[in-house]
């Protein structure tokens, strides 16, 4: 008759697993990577010949400058303020002759032919001076201020917000409002040698 | 009296430890779903910057870090306490940049390359110097699409 087979002891599995535990706790890190995307532009054989294309009325230049002061077209604004300045620059409902040009009208999906299309850009501008953290803070409010250009847009016309939006939709509202922010070329604003 | 001098000298059962592995694989699975492998060890100290309008990284592959900031503690000695940049885990200067997005570029699939991703992990106490220098270094890589890392603002 054969032996009843022994039961395996499996006191040292807690010894196991937390040797296992313990090693991933040290070799893993628990941060999500998230942050501003921006697409640099590409650079230009000849850089004047752009220059002059873009009127200057559509641009809606914000500096930083050495002591991380933010000016708009020269002027000193507070950061909080951007955010509408530049919805304000971009929308431009009273077709302002200051603020940015309306382009011709355009067909986007689900909107028909649109001609409240603007020709605006945002520059942004900084010195070699300027603190990284104002620079993204900056950054952020123009991300926002276009987020909620989009936003407005779909509650408008689709009664939801634009993150919950299909993907073709989104593609059509971002057609209508583009993230025209662009990096200009380095240059010292201001107080910088 | 008897009574409670026999109940005084039982032994005290020994607590079951038999469901101690459950509880300890279960701790171990969540964190082996919830965080992701250490890439570099990092030579400098980095606090990104907080913002709220962020995006989520979506596929980890097709990112490659440049991290920026002041050398830790133990390494001002030998490196000073000016900002530095580093590549992998080497500190490195900047015009090693090209170097290191042409390699991250060759180690990747060819469908991919076009939406490779350059991540900025810049300190928050760092000069916009060093980082428009990074700047146009990428775009002498023409690795034109980049994200400024950031923390969520609450």
């Amino acid at each position: 008759m054969a032996r009843p087979i022994q039961e395996i002891n499996a006191g040292s599995m807690a010894d196991i697993a937390f040797l296992l535990l313990i090693f991933f706790l040290v070799t893993t890190t628990m941060d999500v990577d998230s942050g501003i995307t921006r697409k640099l532009p590409p650079i230009q054989e000849k850089p004047d010949k752009q220059d002059d294309k873009i009127k200057e009325r559509n641009v809606y230049v914000v500096s930083i400058n050495l002591h991380n002061q933010v000016a708009v077209e020269g002027d000193l604004m507070p950061v909080n303020q951007i955010c509408d300045g530049v919805k304000e620059f971009i929308k431009n409902p009273h077709n302002n002759q200051n603020l940015s040009e309306r382009k011709d009208p355009t067909e986007i999906p689900f909107f028909g032919t649109v001609d409240q299309l603007s020709k605006g850009v945002v520059s942004l501008q900084n010195d070699k001076g300027t603190s990284y953290s104002k620079y993204i803070e900056v950054q952020n409010e123009l991300v926002k201020a276009f987020n909620e250009l989009r936003d407005e847009l779909s509650m408008n016309t689709f009664g939801i917000p634009y993150k919950e939006l299909d993907e073709d939709r989104q593609k059509a509202v971002k057609k209508y409002y583009p993230m025209t922010i662009s990096e200009a070329e380095p240059r010292n604003v201001g107080g910088g040698k | 009296m008897a009574k409670f001098a026999r109940k005084g000298k039982g032994a005290m059962p020994a607590i079951s430890t038999a469901s101690l592995p459950d509880i300890v694989f279960m701790l171990l699975f969540f964190f082996m779903v919830s965080t992701t492998m250490r890439e570099v060890d990092l030579k400098i100290s980095v606090k990104v910057p907080e913002a709220s309008e962020i995006k989520k990284l979506e596929k980890k592959s097709l990112v490659s870090y440049i991290y920026v900031g002041v050398p830790i503690k133990s390494l001002q000695g030998k490196y000073g306490t000016e900002p530095r940049l580093q590549l992998n885990d080497e500190l490195s200067q900047i015009s090693d940049i090209i170097t290191y997005i042409s390699a991250e570029r060759e180690k990747m699939n060819e469908d991919d390359i076009p939406f490779m991703t350059t991540s900025i992990k810049a300190d928050m106490e760092v000069k916009m110097g060093i980082i428009t220098d990074i700047k146009q270094q990428l775009r002498k890589a023409s690795a034109l699409k980049i994200n400024y890392s950031t923390r969520k603002k609450l």
